[in-house]
């Protein structure tokens, strides 16, 4: 008898289900993304998940684990999709391709697979890239600069030299540098009022891609994928920070708003500080978590070398769950008010 | 039904199919041709059998007494002859035999004089001892002998009295049809116990999706003992558990480390107080209980079912269909499918479901946990399921005692919940079991030790009474040898006393011999005497806890033992060969030990 051991009901649930839901809480920002910076990303998509599971394929067969189980569980297109929608969008195929098998290979597989990992696997490939390639990782598409879908794929495929003028900036980097550049001279208000790359309240485009992002984690809250605390705590983090200095001097410090739907932030609050097998798993763990990733975020891209912190704020907090976790285990039925 | 309901966390939300098995009344199940009365049918100590092959029982008639407190007697369902006191297959996972009175009714189903007792004018020890002697335990599938639940703490007065009919398990509907059918008899055995327990207030939980039950309840209490409240509590797994109901119902929450009566709340079953009802007011013990048969058959039902009927013939009755793969006791979540149908049912068997890969597909292949957390929300007990897992595995059990693994009732959510299919309740009975069994492990390795140490001590002591005592005595040789000297002699060198006076000297010297070997053997008899004493004194603990087989078969070595040395007394008297080879192998009674 295959099922010898009670319960003998089980709930219609799966880890594929679960990694299903959150591919599909990913589409209204993949949707914006297509419509508003362009369709590369569609490949870059492709390209991430056929590389996430011929790598997940090859470490399956080194570690002599079921194939087809662990293939079609889910997981490894999900961190696929989240390096392709983490990396710029016309980063040339090869990269894509390395982020993603680094985020497979090494930061899954050689931690024991699926449930193992410590670092979030698609925050470690955007940290080993932006190390290893700072200048294509920071190359993003200029807005404004319409290129064809063929144009698109082509310098993706390296078929097309990588000319300077797609390579922008994100808004994030955009506003650093001018702020860096103007050396006081500028202030926030007007910069955001009159460069191109920013849009109603964060940047062009950008924007609405992480109003997507921030539906579709709705969506995974609504349906009980994820919990609302490391969200709303990596939220209130970033904003808490962003707006103590926006305060005290908004001539110098973007508002709050800007930098929750700017960057990594939205992609970050729903579908990496809740990741479950990189996260806190308490109550008050993932309040810590996702406040204290919140901040690290905001302290990195603000004051930081890089464009964005996200990545590096959340595997600064990943190295502290174990630590969160022990002291946050919440008592249990009966032990609340030890008599 | 205006009370304010308090919530418990987590549990789930299975589907519950109650309403296949609820259209009809109850039935009474047939005798069968044999009943297998398991004598051991409640947690605690396992009755003695009082009868034997050959033996004639009637109806309701003492066949086990209560060993102990925490134990409950079991009577013979029928009158008949007793065919046999043997093993039988039990009613447990494992499948493995209990002693059973195996009775062959006489069809005449004749009583044994019952003694309805009004339980006023009894002072309550002696109506707990009734009730023990009723065998009246816990009918919600745990089968814990309510006497002992109905004795409220000296120092906390006893605020609710909490009566359980919330049956939260899928399938189950035994307590909902008692209730529709029964619910005076339930009401008026709620007042027995709460008097015992001079409860301030008695609450009835029953799960809202038994709305007929509800009503019968009400419509008795309301007749019969207008200030108990009856609930409707949310359908939830587990509501039913006694835990999650005492919070629902009073918003206390008992938890592992403590007794619920030092909270001023305790709780039964709606059945188990049908059944002391029953004892004492018709001074009818418990003889059988009602059946749920769902699941996979034509015809689900609930059956009033003799205690000891082969579950075969109790499953014929609802006549599984044909794909049914096995059959389950107790409900889905918490139950466990049945070995062998041979087996009997019980005071615990509230529910049998036959089961089909339709109606409970296999699990798909378990994955790695993926610390999703869904169990941690589903836990009723607010535990970290993942966590234990996590320990359990790797054998870190002081871990899961830190996580409160003894806090898990085993009642399956987060197993249910889990997506990646992992059977968290078996790691958790798993880890439970061995740190039971370290436990044990340790209490026998710190008294092996503690008896090694008293034994070095000893030796040690003995030793230098020994020295002490040959001292002494060569002292005293010494100064008797010094004492009656020859006057005229003058003291003789050290060197040539023997020249001197060898045949006293000589004499003195063995009798100062004879004596030490005196002393040492007396020491040595003293001894053995200790270590035998010790021996008999530490034997109880090798042999109180040993199963009826067991017994038995001691007891057929020692038949063995006392003919062979019949037998070799015999030889010994030259009036029969000693042609027994094994002889010099049967050792002698007082150096058995460790048989």
């Amino acid at each position: 008898m295959s099922w010898s051991t009670p319960p003998y009901l089980l709930a219609d649930v799966s880890v594929r289900r679960v990694m299903l839901q959150v591919l599909v809480a990913l589409l209204p920002g993949i949707a914006a993304y297509v419509w508003l910076i362009g369709p590369a990303i569609i490949l870059q998509l492709l390209i991430a998940t056929l590389a996430a599971l011929l790598g997940e394929a090859l470490m399956l067969r080194l570690r002599r684990r079921p194939l087809l189980l662990f293939l079609t569980d889910g997981s490894a297109i999900v961190t696929a999709w989240l390096v392709a929608l983490a990396f710029p969008p016309l980063s040339p195929w090869w990269l894509t391709v390395v982020g993603v098998l680094f985020a497979i290979v090494v930061a899954k597989h050689l931690y024991g697979g699926l449930g193992q990992n410590p670092f979030n696997p698609a925050m470690i490939a955007f940290a080993a890239c932006i190390v290893s390639f700072p200048a294509l990782m920071s190359q993003w598409p200029a807005l404004g600069l319409r290129l064809s879908l063929a144009e698109q794929f082509g310098i993706i495929a390296g078929l097309a030299p990588r000319v300077d003028a797609m390579s922008g900036a994100t808004p994030l980097d955009a506003l650093k540098t001018a702020l860096k550049l103007g050396d006081g001279a500028v202030d926030v208000p007007t910069l955001l009022a009159t460069q191109e790359v920013f849009g109603n309240f964060a940047g062009r485009g950008w924007e609405w891609v992480s109003t997507g992002y921030l539906l579709g984690g709705l969506w995974l809250w609504q349906r009980k994928v994820i919990t609302w605390q490391a969200p709303a705590a990596f939220v209130g983090g970033l904003s808490l920070l962003a707006g103590i200095l926006w305060a005290w001097n908004p001539q110098q410090f973007a508002n709050p708003l800007f930098h929750l739907f700017s960057g990594g932030s939205l992609l970050g609050a729903f579908f990496i500080v809740t990741d479950p097998v990189s996260g806190s798993t308490t109550f008050r763990g993932k309040l810590i978590f996702g406040f204290l990733a919140g901040a690290i975020a905001y302290v990195i891209r603000v004051f930081g070398g890089y464009p964005d912190g996200v990545a590096f704020a959340v595997l600064l907090m990943n190295l502290c769950v174990p630590l969160i976790d022990m002291y946050t285990q919440a008592p249990i039925f009966g032990m609340k008010n030890p008599k | 039904m205006l009370a304010k309901l308090f919530r418990f966390k987590g549990g789930v939300k299975p589907q519950t199919n109650k309403a296949i098995s609820v259209h009809e009344p109850i039935g009474r199940a047939p005798l069968p041709a044999r009943l297998f009365v398991p004598l051991h049918q409640s947690i605690g100590g396992a009755p003695n059998p009082l009868v034997q092959a050959g033996d004639s029982v009637l109806k309701g008639q003492l066949i086990g007494a209560a060993d102990a407190w925490v134990s409950a007697a079991v009577h013979a369902p029928t009158s008949g002859r007793v065919l046999a006191v043997e093993e039988h297959v039990a009613a447990h996972p494992s499948g493995l035999p209990t002693l059973c009175v195996v009775i062959e009714p006489d069809g005449r189903d004749e009583w044994i004089e019952r003694r309805p007792v009004d339980h006023h004018s009894l002072p309550p020890e002696r109506v707990r001892e009734l009730l023990r002697d009723a065998g009246v335990v816990g009918l919600g599938g745990a089968a814990f002998p309510s006497h002992a639940k109905l004795t409220p703490a000296r120092a906390v007065a006893m605020e609710h009295l909490v009566i359980n009919g919330a049956e939260c398990e899928p399938f189950m509907t035994c307590d909902d049809m008692l209730m529709r059918e029964r619910a005076d008899e339930i009401v008026r055995g709620i007042a027995i116990f709460r008097e015992l327990l001079s409860a301030r207030e008695v609450l009835i939980g029953i799960e809202d999706n038994k709305q007929e039950a509800i009503a019968a309840m009400q419509e008795a209490v309301l007749r019969l003992a207008p200030d108990y409240r009856v609930v409707a509590v949310p359908t939830r797994y587990p509501a039913g558990g006694a835990k999650q109901l005492i919070r629902v119902l009073t918003g206390k929450e008992v938890p592992a480390s403590r007794r619920s009566t030092e909270l001023g709340v305790q709780c039964f079953n709606v059945a188990t107080v049908y059944t002391a009802y029953r004892a004492l007011a018709c001074g009818e013990p418990v003889l059988s209980r009602i059946v749920t048969l769902t699941g996979n058959v034509e015809r689900p039902r609930n059956w009033e079912v003799w205690l000891g009927t082969p579950m075969r013939e109790v499953v014929a009755l609802a006549r599984p269909r044909a794909d049914s793969s096995s059959f389950l006791m107790g409900g889905p979540m918490m139950g466990f499918e049945i070995p062998d149908l041979d087996a009997p049912v019980v005071k615990a068997t509230n529910c049998i479901i036959a089961a089909s890969p339709a109606l409970f597909p296999p699990p798909p292949p378990e994955m790695p946990c993926i610390r999703c957390g869904a169990c941690a929300e589903a836990c009723p007990h607010e535990l970290q399921p993942f966590e234990l897992y996590w320990f359990a595995r790797a054998r870190n059990f002081g871990k899961t005692q830190e996580y409160y693994i003894f806090d898990c009732i085993e009642c399956g959510c987060c197993s249910y919940v889990c997506p990646s299919h992992i059977p968290l309740v078996q790691y958790f009975r798993f880890a439970k079991s061995e740190i039971w069994a370290r436990e044990r492990e340790k209490q026998a390795a710190d008294a092996a030790k503690e008896r090694f140490e008293l034994r070095n001590a000893r030796a040690e002591r003995e030793q230098a009474e020994k020295a002490e005592r040959l001292a002494r005595a060569a002292s005293a040789k010494a100064s008797e040898k010094r004492a009656p000297p020859d006057p005229g002699n003058k003291p003789a060198p050290e060197s040539a006393p023997a020249v001197d006076q060898p045949p006293a000297a000589a004499g003195e010297v063995a009798m100062t011999a004879g004596d030490a070997e005196a002393i040492r053997k007396a020491a040595i008899a003293a001894a053995i005497e200790r270590a035998r004493s010790q021996r008999e004194s530490a034997q109880p603990r090798n042999t109180d806890r040993l199963s009826a087989g067991q017994q038995r078969e001691i007891a057929a070595v020692e038949a063995r033992r006392a003919a062979r040395s019949t037998a070799a007394t015999a030889a010994a008297s030259g009036t029969a060969a000693a042609t027994d080879s094994g002889g010099a192998a049967v050792p002698p009674a007082g150096s058995r030990r460790d048989d």
